[in-house]
């Protein structure tokens, strides 16, 4: 003879106006968490500024916009030379530290050796008509694509504000980053 | 050339390595209207998966089909909204 299951009285039954509401209630929750989930969002953080590390976040950023991704990219550190207008276009191939390059590091830490291994690099890029870091970075920003200059490592680095090219947002810190990494479906620190 | 289906759009990304050929695909399908259909030539060989992948995770578009030969790879996209 269980008491577990308390006798039903009359006031304990919810009316019929009531579970309408709440069902009302259920319904316009779920259609929230509904549109939230339609907007794909992807946070990477570009922290590297060698040729060969320019392209994975730029490769990613416009294929996730082709996807139809809400992205961001907040660059920091070397990351920033990708946005910087001069300097994106001398970015260069550490010959030093890669055991996949064709020459000994001995050789590789000779004065001069990381523009050679930069130049065979960007003969590669051209003979295989591989898209260069600035036709990716455009492509990316016609696409929609935001780009992050940290602030904080703008001025570490001895940068200005006006180097970086149009469409670059700058006086932005970590906090924005963590921000859009929370928002984020994806997020990558390259 | 399959003759099922109207082809509205040609978009020749031969030579270009990924990411361009679905970058451009998607760019290209953003100008057409619904029920539409695009032509992406490319030799790229890992386009085949890419334009494969990049359909079935983007709403509004179905791929239509992909052929191979001689080096080309043709993919027909259909705009569906």
């Amino acid at each position: 003879m269980s008491t577990d299951t308390p006798d039903a009285t009359a006031e304990d039954v919810p009316s019929r106006a009531e579970l309408a509401a709440r069902v009302e209630e259920l319904e316009q929750s779920l259609a929230e968490a509904t549109d939230e989930d339609d907007e794909k969002k992807m946070s990477i953080i570009a922290t590297k500024g060698t040729l060969d590390m320019a392209y994975p976040p730029l490769i990613l950023a416009s294929t996730a916009a082709a996807f139809g991704y809400d992205v961001t990219v907040f660059h920091t550190f070397w990351g920033l030379d990708i946005l910087h207008e001069e300097r994106s276009k001398n970015l260069k191939l550490s010959s030093v530290g890669n055991p996949n390059m064709p020459v000994p590091n001995a050789v590789a830490a000779i004065p001069g050796m990381d523009r050679v291994t930069t130049k065979m690099m960007e003969k590669k890029i051209a003979d295989n008509d591989t898209a260069t870091i600035e036709e990716l970075f455009e492509t990316s920003l016609d696409m929609g694509v935001e780009f992050q200059a940290c602030q904080m490592t703008i001025e570490l680095m001895g940068y200005d504000e006006d180097d970086f090219y149009d469409g670059v947002t700058t006086g932005v810190g970590a906090a924005t980053a963590l921000q859009d990494m929370a928002d984020a479906d994806i997020q990558l620190l390259v | 050339m399959s003759a099922e289906y109207d082809i509205t759009e040609q978009l020749d990304v031969k030579g270009a390595s990924c990411p361009m050929p679905v970058v451009k695909t998607k760019s290209a399908i953003d100008d057409l209207g619904k029920d539409e259909i695009l032509e992406v030539i490319a030799t790229d060989a890992g386009s085949m998966s890419d334009i494969d992948g990049w359909a079935s995770g983007t709403d509004g578009v179905e791929l239509v089909e992909q052929e191979e030969g001689d080096g080309v790879y043709r993919h027909y996209v259909r705009k569906t909204e």
